[in-house]
């Protein structure tokens, strides 16, 4: 009977040992993915129960936890809603969270693996765990001169610090208040999140990153130029026909310069004078010139197709592939199907600033745990490396013309060479247009890479041209990081 | 063995005899202590961690129980001193854990007083500790159950059926396992596996000569004849009865595991539980194919997270959201009061494994477990030093039946089988099986006291 008792004596160690196992799987090893699980409440009840970490900006909240007494123990606060929604996004009590909120929410709320000893010391010393604050890389000066500069227009400004992706400024209007969103009170906060989701001018959305993209119109040409000069088989010099009008191949449509008339008169027409006065013909050309397959591959290097994290995950840029000629010729001055956030223009304007060098563009410098210490810091991480510092160096003198001498003049600041490209993309019909400006200052040691859209044609329907309304917005911004 | 001709050996093991057994009451009574400060300290910090304060009432309540066990003990000092010494106060700390989790529980919904789980639990536990007490005092020799095991076979067949009865019976979370008379609801089934336990441990003593020296050997299995397949036939049936009628597949494999190892322990002969697991098997592989619910419980257990079975009616949201707790607990535990256990339905009962690794953690469980498992290592230690065959084979199959019922609930709990209802012995909310496990704890101490005693009286002679 012994032998029996023995061998069945293992048998329920067995069944134990597999508990023991079973049990430690799911409290050690599963952890981090039943925490992700988006049905796990208990995160997300945890999110707020504990005092979570502000969001700083040059060092002065502008979302806090400020305590109440409810049932909830804290109350998320912005200071300045409406200015810094599109980044700190809202943190609502279990609708989710978005921004800032929403991405670093591990770090707000303590959860952090990396924060793992701190629970532990809070569970010890019995004090409720503390999230971590997060530092922005965000100019209070630049982010309100762009709020201010872009007024009551619907659109959105992105300044990147071109050596570093550091992100100056982000600003999308209509903005919201994401303080109605983290109240306590389920129903009212239903109420206003029906109301801004119903809302038709999409407050919500961060048109910087998201939303439905843009045309980019002519600012895609300052990606097509630096393509044509870094493949080598064209120069700034390169010269095509100079027709008035071009009758797309294989259709009856026709397209024009946007000033009407040839290109700056002559016979043909440079890349360099097509750039500076934005015209249309000599870039339908060009693009057939250069193929498909080969603005696309620059698109890519320059950040299209990639959802770019911020760390907010940004909708990727598009450039359409399978392309007839009369669609290619269209893409090429970023019409078609050519699609664009602000984002990755400002990138492509960074990248020509930062000689060649794409660096990836990111709204956090660090995470600083409640005693102080790092968390963690963001060191400049290279994206890629779209052109050559030749191609760049020839990009910017362009640029630089084309504020001093062109389209863009609007942007011109007094004492400083200024880079830019302005955009007026048609949105088909009636549409009003779609202003654009892109660029960066100074021009010799580029400090700041922006770039401006304004929806509905700045109020001027189909009349006004970016060099209008969205030239003077960037210049106030430049200006802003120039005075600082 | 010492020489037992010389006088100053015999006169040492008299000593010894005179002095180990207050020695063991004394260890008992120590870890009893032990035990009644865990479970105080438990509910103060129950109390603390929902409430931030202390309420004097409960602990008061809770203190009669640790009165009772400190009864028990001295009981133990009369009828039975050399039981050993650590399956009282294993006992009591389990319950004390379960109260306070219960009674937490209990806190976080609002509830007090009678409405509350907690109150019930505490009152249920003061009724087994009496009962278990009873079985001690009245049970002196625990070879008289022997006598019975015919008795005990009818009424644990018996209790079986009873839920079956139309009028009594009643059907809880899609189980028919209660009988309800008035407003007072019990599981029969809980005190049937004691009783069945004792019937396996008489028959099977006297019936394994038959059963393991007859019989033909086919390819190198030696089969038992036909006729000694009787009874064993009838608890397959009984077993699968339970499955079928009882919707119960947690309870029919513990009758079923609990009568294999003992006649496998008794008859040492491996193709009963070859037979016996075919059977067990083929049986739960039909069911799962014909049973909705049995189905259901297979899928929730293999692809808990996909997202229409966790939807599922039935589905696997209980056991996805005890996972979640656990994980939420992670290594050392929310703290007890400041976890979210309530999200997981039936927190206080079939999850109160789930409910107590969130609020203590790995650490906790490990604990936990570690006390079943020397509770078991306790009951199969009569198995192997006991003096009788039918002490050691019910020892063995008592202690079998926590393990079991630990292994399936956890293992359910864990998905490491298929999710299933059984109680946690002594932690989960319900009086049946508080009863029923402590009636086992008393039948161990009593098997335990023989063990002491036998070795002893061979020696002296």
């Amino acid at each position: 009977m012994n032998k029996e008792l023995r061998r069945v004596s293992i048998v329920a160690l067995s069944m134990f040992l597999a508990l023991f196992v079973s049990t430690s799987v799911i409290q050690v090893f599963a952890v981090d993915d039943l925490r992700a699980d988006g049905r796990n409440s208990r995160t997300l009840f945890e999110s707020y129960s504990a005092e979570r970490g502000p969001i700083l900006v040059d060092g002065t909240p502008i979302a806090e936890s400020v305590p109440v007494d409810t049932q909830y123990e804290f109350l998320r606060t912005y200071t300045q809603p409406e200015l810094y929604a599109a980044i700190t996004g809202y943190f609502t009590l279990n609708q989710g969270n978005t921004g800032i909120e929403g991405e670093l929410n591990d770090f707000l709320s303590g959860t952090a693996n990396e924060q793992f000893l701190d629970q532990l010391g809070a569970l010890v010393t019995g004090q409720s765990p503390r999230g971590a604050a997060v530092e922005l890389t965000v100019d209070p000066v630049v982010q309100q001169a762009a709020w201010d500069a872009l007024g009551d227009q619907q659109g959105s400004v992105v300044a990147i610090e071109p050596a570093t992706g550091r992100i100056l400024a982000m600003v999308s209007k209509p903005a919201y208040d994401p303080n109605r969103l983290a109240a306590h009170d389920t129903q009212a906060v239903l109420a206003a999140y029906e109301e801004l989701i119903n809302n038709p001018d999409d407050p919500l959305v961060n048109r910087a990153i998201a939303g439905d993209l843009y045309f980019p119109g002519s600012v895609f040409k300052v990606l097509m130029a630096a393509a044509a000069i870094d493949s080598g088989e064209f120069e700034p010099e390169s010269e095509f026909p100079n027709p008035p009008t071009l009758e797309l191949p294989n259709s009856s449509s026709v397209i024009s310069n946007s000033e009407g008339g040839a290109c700056g008169g002559g016979e043909t027409v440079t890349i360099a004078t097509a750039l500076r006065l934005s015209c249309n013909i000599p870039f339908a050309q060009l693009g057939l010139a250069l193929g498909e397959d080969t603005i696309a591959d620059y698109a890519d290097a320059f950040g299209f197709g990639t959802r770019v994290e911020i760390p907010m995950r940004s909708t990727a840029s598009t450039f359409p592939t399978g392309l007839d000629e009369a669609q290619l010729m269209l893409s090429s001055f970023g019409q078609y199907d050519v699609r664009v956030t602000p984002l990755q223009i400002a990138m492509i304007s960074a990248a020509i600033a930062n000689g060649g060098n794409l660096m990836q563009p990111t709204l956090v410098d660090r995470v600083i745990a409640p005693d102080l210490s790092i968390v963690q810091e963001d060191e400049p991480v290279l994206l890629s490396q779209p052109i050559s510092r030749e191609t760049a160096s020839i990009m910017t003198q362009l640029m630089v013309d084309g504020v001093a001498n062109g389209a863009a003049s609007n942007a011109t600041i007094e004492g400083v060479a200024v880079a830019g490209k302005t955009g007026t993309a048609e949105n088909g019909g009636e549409t009003p247009y779609t202003l654009w400006f892109t660029g960066f200052a100074p021009a010799d040691d580029p400090q700041v890479a922006i770039a401006v859209v304004v929806e509905d044609g700045g109020g001027f329907g189909q009349t006004a041209f970016g060099n209008r309304v969205a030239a003077p917005i960037a210049k106030t911004v430049l200006e802003a990081v120039l005075n600082r | 063995m010492p020489p037992t001709d010389s006088l100053p050996t015999f006169t040492k093991s008299i000593a010894i005899t005179v002095r180990q057994p207050s020695k063991l009451r004394n260890l008992e009574l120590f870890l009893l202590l032990v035990a009644i400060g865990i479970s105080a300290t438990a509910i103060v910090l129950v109390q603390l961690g929902v409430n931030g304060a202390v309420d004097v009432g409960v602990l008061l309540q809770a203190g009669a129980l640790g009165m009772l066990a400190l009864g028990m003990h001295v009981a133990l000092r009369v009828v039975a001193r050399d039981a050993d010494p650590f399956i009282l106060p294993i006992a009591t700390t389990l319950n004390g854990i379960g109260i306070a989790m219960i009674y937490r529980i209990d806190l976080a919904r609002g509830l007090s007083g009678w409405e509350g789980l907690a109150v019930r639990q505490m009152v249920w536990a003061g009724v087994a500790m009496i009962i278990a007490l009873g079985v001690i005092v009245a049970i002196r020799n625990h070879r008289v159950l022997a006598r019975y095991r015919y008795v005990a076979m009818f009424v644990g067949i018996a209790l079986l059926l009873l839920p079956m009865l139309p009028g009594i019976g009643l059907t809880l979370n899609g189980a028919r396992l209660w009988i309800q008379v008035g407003g007072f609801t019990f599981q029969p089934g809980e005190i049937a596996k004691i009783a069945l336990a004792v019937f396996f441990a008489g028959y099977l003593v006297t019936a394994r000569d038959s059963l393991s020296l007859t019989g033909r050997r086919i390819l190198g299995l030696q089969l038992p004849r036909a006729r000694d397949l009787g009874p064993i036939l009838i608890i397959w049936v009984a077993a699968m009865g339970v499955l079928i009628f009882q919707r119960d597949l947690g309870t029919s494999l513990l009758y079923f595991g609990l009568f294999v190892v003992m006649i496998y322990v008794s008859t040492g002969r491996l193709s009963w539980v070859l037979i016996g697991l075919g059977l067990f098997l083929g049986g739960a592989a039909i069911a799962s194919r014909t049973l909705t619910y049995v189905e259901g419980r297979f899928a929730a257990w293999l692809d808990s997270f996909n997202p229409e079975v966790y939807d599922a009616q039935g589905g696997s949201y209980q056991l996805v959201q005890g996972l979640f707790g656990m994980a939420h607990g992670g290594l050392v535990g929310r703290g007890l009061g400041q976890g979210d256990p309530t999200i997981t339905p039936l927190a206080e009962s079939d999850y109160i494994i789930a409910s107590l690794g969130e609020e203590l953690g790995l650490v906790g469980l490990f604990a936990i477990l570690g006390l079943y498992l020397l509770f078991v290592a306790r009951g199969f230690r009569i198995g192997f030093n006991g003096t009788d065959d039918f002490g050691r084979l019910l020892a063995v199959g008592l202690a079998f039946v926590i393990v079991l019922q630990v292994f399936v609930v956890v293992g359910g709990v864990t998905r490491v089988i298929p999710l299933t209802g059984l109680t946690t012995p002594f932690l989960a909310a319900g009086g049946s099986s508080l009863v029923a496990n402590w009636i086992i704890a008393a039948l161990l101490l009593r098997l335990s006291d023989e063990v002491r005693h036998q070795p002893r009286l061979v020696v002296d002679e």
